[in-house]
């Protein structure tokens, strides 16, 4: 069934093209500072996505929570608001479209959601429930109509006999059934695009691969184009043609979903791919994870946004002054309270480090010299010499303040094609290791 | 999408109604022993009210002003209970009995207006502010809160005194100057049931269906959010009664001409007390206490039926069997 | 090593409803060894959360317990609130789902760890509750910079590894982990699993951890019990389950697993069932493949299989087995309706 759609014409538009999405929520900040009209930030939830999807094809979207894949699915839909970038679908552009218009083109790209718990209306029966799409576009309005519509959905997502279940309501169905009333009253309108978040997640193992079955059986009836976002990558390999790994707001890694598995060429691919648990005991749990967790959106890393977690990090990837900072605290944790103790009295406020920034200074405390502060960041390098943090620090010397520190140059990564697999990482890039060489 | 048509299948739609009556009354099935006992007591004591409010001139034996005879003879000026009077009679020489339940009349009359206004203006507002937000949310909101501000008293007494020069001091008066400290109440309490209500996947669906914001608020939000309602308005209804005998005891309630009120009655009440004259100012004061009683119960039972997140059900305790033979799990432990 | 730490002897949880009782845990069996890793799995509904918490006492009103629960020579089942208080943390710990409702949004880390250690071990100064504190956060790479913080600052990942500290800080010899992970993403998710791992080498910590998630118990538990429908029907140890599993429903448990390997998607027909009627005979023959005659009339026995135990007519005793007992059973059809 996979194979198959990738036999459609390549000539033919892509059905959805999106280029340079972004998608940016602005912070409210301080009564003060909105007062003295102070940016307050924003957080960059999607910023800078581009892809492409063609008719009959089952992307995937993949990453973890933080990634920004549910407001870029939300986005596509123009349920949130895009900042700027372009969607063009079958040749509409939907930023900057009236909400009028779009509901209007909700007739043809419509979603499931995560939880089917909560996306029923629980004082809706499933005949209301599924029938209201049509009602709402003007599609069947009369009863009779609207009953056979809805019944006919309900044959179709597989919840028969249908007698028993047009007048049930939400709490007296179970998990999966209630997932396939959500998928029925999603197709119920004849879209061209349904849009799966993470629909299985919440589903039990062996309803799983039911839910699954059915979306691929639907997909083959009604020709249908699929977004699929998730977090478990195990599932998207099954189900997806093409994958696209998210990553803060970016995405890294974009291709033919057998190629991300046999040859991952970001290292968070890898790693995520490391970590899946398998239902194999002579597994054990990864102990190579990468450190730390996702950062927040409102101000990413600069340079590459992996970067601090990224095991194979090298000169150019954007090391900066928070970097710093983690590490410092992260050495505080296997230190004993005595030794912790002591280096902390000699180092001042660290909050310093928290504006990012390629050339910083640690600060040694009231009192103490910038000596004393050196003493600590050299004793950080020697415990941990081969951290490739290291390999992105230009310059160390001491200043009235303490230690100040020279990073190289950050350079933003951008899209690779190799081979088709299109990546965001400076491994791949020529200049980059050209850049890496000369500063090393 | 081909869509194959159907056979025309027989009407189910009163199967849907069944079911929703179904749904609708299952709390009440389920409920706890107690909770059910206070909802009935609450409402037999409220209809019983309602009834007498309605059916006044039927159960009066003499109308609510009327101080003599069908024949022109005077009633006893603070005449004990006796078989004519069965409560007695007061200073103006009226009938305590029939005070009390045209009393009644008045009451249930203000109550329901101030009611159903308060409901009108609030809910909607409510409604919209929740769903909407942003500057008309924020405007409203302070409006609201300034309100609630003011000591509910205090603010019905202003209202019933601004609005007595253009609607006389009867029933509607009354009846405006309490909705308008209630509206608040329920303007508050829909709108921050909307605003949980309106972060729920659900809703969200509605709006990914194509849903206008009306549709959505109307069929999604609304139906969601109207549960807590009957709770909170028999609860205010409660606090209603209080406001208005409060209003009339201090003079600024109904006019005593229009209609019968029993704060009126106790503040005339008040000098008999020390001359040992206790019917007139017991029968109202009782009425009072009754119905503000019947009404509280009947929202705290309806509100521990109703509401799933404190509500107890009956439950069978549980009485393990005697364990069978074959299926015993001693031994062999893994 | 020495005997179990906790025994649990036919157990039986039920709760109270307006109708007949909810079975919850229906007759259940194990142990739990010092130093040792048990998962407990199941889909959900099976009653494994519910057999968690009753290991505890932690059961809400309307729950009703029989059998034993034997922990250092009493019996748990019949403990009074305050001896339960007085073993709970220093002796049973639990880590819960969801981090994020667990922890006190108005208190500081530092807060959370003074109060579990001024409760449970008053006679240490405040230094040494503090050394023990930070060692304990250090442990799961928390810095002690972030000790005065509170709960709202830290994400989800950390928040969990926060919880994990303040069950540890106590040093308890049984540690019960409900669903640890299921909130996390799955590299966060892999970074506390190895730390749970480590429990058992450092500490001699038993470990009791419920999950529905089969590759986590895969890789993370010494042994293995299988739950269904509030029993445990398969337990052993988990490479010998995983390689060959004796259960019926264990092994359409793993074939319907969504794996990178997955050629085919698979699914067990059928629902769990109703926990206040469950079926007669052995639960699981409404959906078994392999059902026998005998498998409605009469509730299988555990039998020693290799080196683990199972509940099931497929591997005897025969001496129990009527004749005629073993010829398949007719399954009615399931209809789609009928699964979850």
């Amino acid at each position: 069934m996979k194979r198959e759609s990738e036999a459609i014409a390549t000539a033919a538009p892509p059905l959805l093209d999106v280029h340079d999405l972004r998608t940016h929520f602005a912070l409210r900040g301080s009564f003060a500072g909105r007062l003295l009209g102070r940016d307050a930030g924003s957080v960059k939830a999607v910023d800078g996505v581009s892809f492409a999807l063609r008719t009959g094809e089952v992307l995937g979207l993949v990453g973890e929570s933080g990634s920004g894949k549910t407001t870029l699915a939300r986005t596509v839909l123009g349920l949130v608001e895009a900042t700027g970038g372009s969607i063009r679908f079958d040749g509409e552009e939907l930023v900057g479209m009236s909400e009028r218009d779009l509901r209007r083109h909700r007739r043809r790209a419509q979603i499931v959601f995560q939880d089917p718990h909560a996306s029923l209306n629980p004082a809706m029966d499933l005949l209301t429930a599924i029938g209201h799409p049509l009602k709402i576009h003007g599609v069947a309005t009369e009863e009779g109509a609207l009953r056979r519509a809805v019944s006919d959905a309900l044959e179709h997502v597989g919840l028969t006999p249908v007698e028993r279940f047009l007048h049930s309501f939400p709490a007296d169905l179970s998990g999966g059934q209630k997932q396939r009333a959500a998928i029925a009253r999603a197709i119920i309108l004849g879209p061209d695009l349904l849009i799966a978040d993470e629909p299985v997640s919440m589903l039990d193992m062996s309803v799983r691969a039911k839910i699954l079955e059915l979306m691929l059986t639907l997909k083959d009836e009604f020709d249908l184009t699929y977004m699929y976002i998730t977090h478990d990558l195990a599932t998207a390999k099954f189900f997806c043609d093409r994958i696209a790994i998210m990553y803060l707001g970016r995405i890294v890694e974009l291709g033919p979903a057998e190629q991300i598995y046999d040859d991952p060429k970001h290292p968070y691919t890898a790693s995520l791919l490391r970590a899946i648990p398998e239902p194999d005991p002579s597994r054990s749990v990864p102990r190579d994870v990468p450190r730390g967790e996702i950062p927040d959106a409102v101000a990413p890393p600069l340079g590459c946004r992996f970067h601090p977690r990224c095991p194979r990090a090298f000169e150019v990837c954007g090391w900066e002054s928070r970097d710093l900072r983690t590490l410092l605290e992260t050495r505080w944790t296997r230190l004993s309270e005595d030794d912790y103790e002591a280096e902390r009295r000699v180092i001042g406020d660290l909050d310093a480090l928290d504006e990012p920034a390629l050339d910083c200074v640690l600060p040694a405390a009231d009192g103490h010299f910038p000596d004393d502060a050196m003493s600590v960041f050299e004793a950080l390098r020697s415990d941990e010499p081969e951290d490739p943090f290291f390999k992105g620090v230009a310059e160390v010397g001491t200043d009235p303040r303490g230690v100040r520190v020279r990073f190289n140059d950050a350079m933003d990564p951008r899209d690779l094609d190799l081979d088709g697999t299109r990546v965001q990482c400076h491994l791949h890039d020529r200049e980059a290791l050209e850049a890496a060489r000369r500063a090393g | 999408m081909s869509m194959p048509a159907l056979e025309p299948v027989a009407p189910g739609a009163s199967l849907g109604r069944q079911r929703g009556v179904r749904r609708l009354v299952a709390p009440f099935r389920d409920a706890n022993g107690v909770s059910k006992a206070v909802v009935w007591v609450g409402a037999f004591i409220t209809t019983a009210f309602v009834v007498l409010a309605i059916f006044a001139p039927v159960f009066a034996p003499y109308e609510f002003d009327s101080f003599r005879t069908d024949d022109g003879v005077r009633f006893a000026k603070q005449e004990a209970p006796s078989a004519q009077h069965p409560f007695g009679t007061n200073v103006m020489q009226t009938d305590v009995l029939s005070r009390v339940i045209f009393g009644s009349r008045t009451a249930i009359q203000v109550v329901a207006l101030a009611l159903v206004v308060s409901l009108v203006v609030g809910l909607p507002l409510g409604l919209i502010s929740g769903y909407r937000g942003g500057p008309v949310d924020r405007g409203l909101v302070l409006v609201m809160d300034a309100l609630i501000a003011f000591p509910s008293l205090l603010f019905a007494i202003v209202i019933a005194f601004l609005l007595s020069d253009t609607f006389g001091r009867g029933v509607v008066t009354a009846a405006l100057a309490i909705s308008i400290v209630y509206i608040p109440q329920y303007f508050r309490v829909v709108r921050n049931h909307v605003i949980s209500v309106r972060e729920e996947p659900f809703v969200e669906a509605a709006r990914a269906i194509g849903a206008p914001p009306r549709t959505v608020i109307r069929r999604y939000v609304f139906q969601n959010v109207v549960q807590n309602v009957p709770v909170i308005a028999t609860l205010n209804a409660a606090d209603a009664i209080l406001t208005l005998a409060a209003l009339g005891f201090l003079g600024y309630g109904i006019q005593p001409t229009e209609a019968a009120e029993w704060g009126y009655d106790i503040k005339r009440a008040i000098s008999d007390a020390g001359a040992g004259i206790w019917w007139t100012g017991l029968y109202p004061g009782l009425a009072i206490v009754l119905l503000v009683t019947g009404l509280t119960l009947l929202g705290e039972g309806l509100n521990d039926v109703l509401n799933p997140v404190i509500r107890r059900r009956k439950t069978v305790p549980v009485a393990f069997p005697r364990r069978p033979e074959i299926g015993e799990g001693n031994e062999g432990a893994p | 090593m020495n005997g179990p730490v906790l025994s649990v002897r036919d157990l039986r949880v039920w709760f109270g409803t307006p109708g007949a009782p909810v079975r919850a845990v229906d007759g259940v069996t194990f142990d739990l060894v010092a130093g040792e890793t048990l998962g407990l799995v199941g889909e959900s509904g099976c009653g494994k959360s519910t057999l968690g918490r009753s290991l505890m006492g932690l059961l809400p009103e309307g729950a009703a317990c029989d059998g034993e629960i034997l922990y250092d020579g009493a019996n748990v089942v019949d403990l009074a609130t305050r001896e339960l208080r007085s073993i709970r943390g220093p002796d049973v710990a639990m880590i819960f789902q969801e981090p994020m409702t667990r922890l006190d949004p108005l208190m500081t880390i530092e807060d959370h760890f003074l109060e579990t250690l001024r409760t449970h071990e008053s006679d240490l100064s405040k230094a040494e509750m503090r050394r023990r504190s930070l060692d304990a956060l250090g442990g799961m790479g928390i810095p002690p910079t972030r000790f005065g913080q509170y709960p709202h600052e830290f994400s989800g990942g950390m928040r969990q590894r926060i919880m994990i500290a303040l069950a540890l800080v106590l040093r308890p010899r049984i540690v019960i982990a409900d669903e640890p992970t299921t909130a996390l993403d799955v590299l966060v998710e892999a970074q506390i699993l190895s730390i749970l791992s480590d429990l058992r080498r450092n500490f001699d910590t038993a470990l009791l951890l419920i999950t529905h998630n089969l590759g986590i118990v895969a890789e993370a538990c010494d042994r293995v019990a299988v739950m269904y429908a509030g029993e445990i029907v398969e337990s052993g140890p988990s490479a010998d389950v995983f390689r060959s599993p004796a259960h019926p429903y264990t092994r359409e448990l793993l074939a319907s697993i969504i794996s990178l390997r997955t050629e085919s998607l698979r699914s067990i027909p059928g629902a769990p069932p109703d926990l206040r009627e469950p079926p007669p005979g052995c639960r699981f023959h409404p959906r078994c493949p392999a059902a026998m005659q005998v498998c409605p009339s009469l509730s299988p026995v555990p039998v020693q299989v290799g080196t683990g135990t199972v509940r099931c007519w497929l591997h005897g005793p025969e001496a129990m087995i009527p004749a005629g007992g073993t010829a398949p059973l007719e399954h009615r059809t399931l209809e789609v309706a009928d699964e979850a």
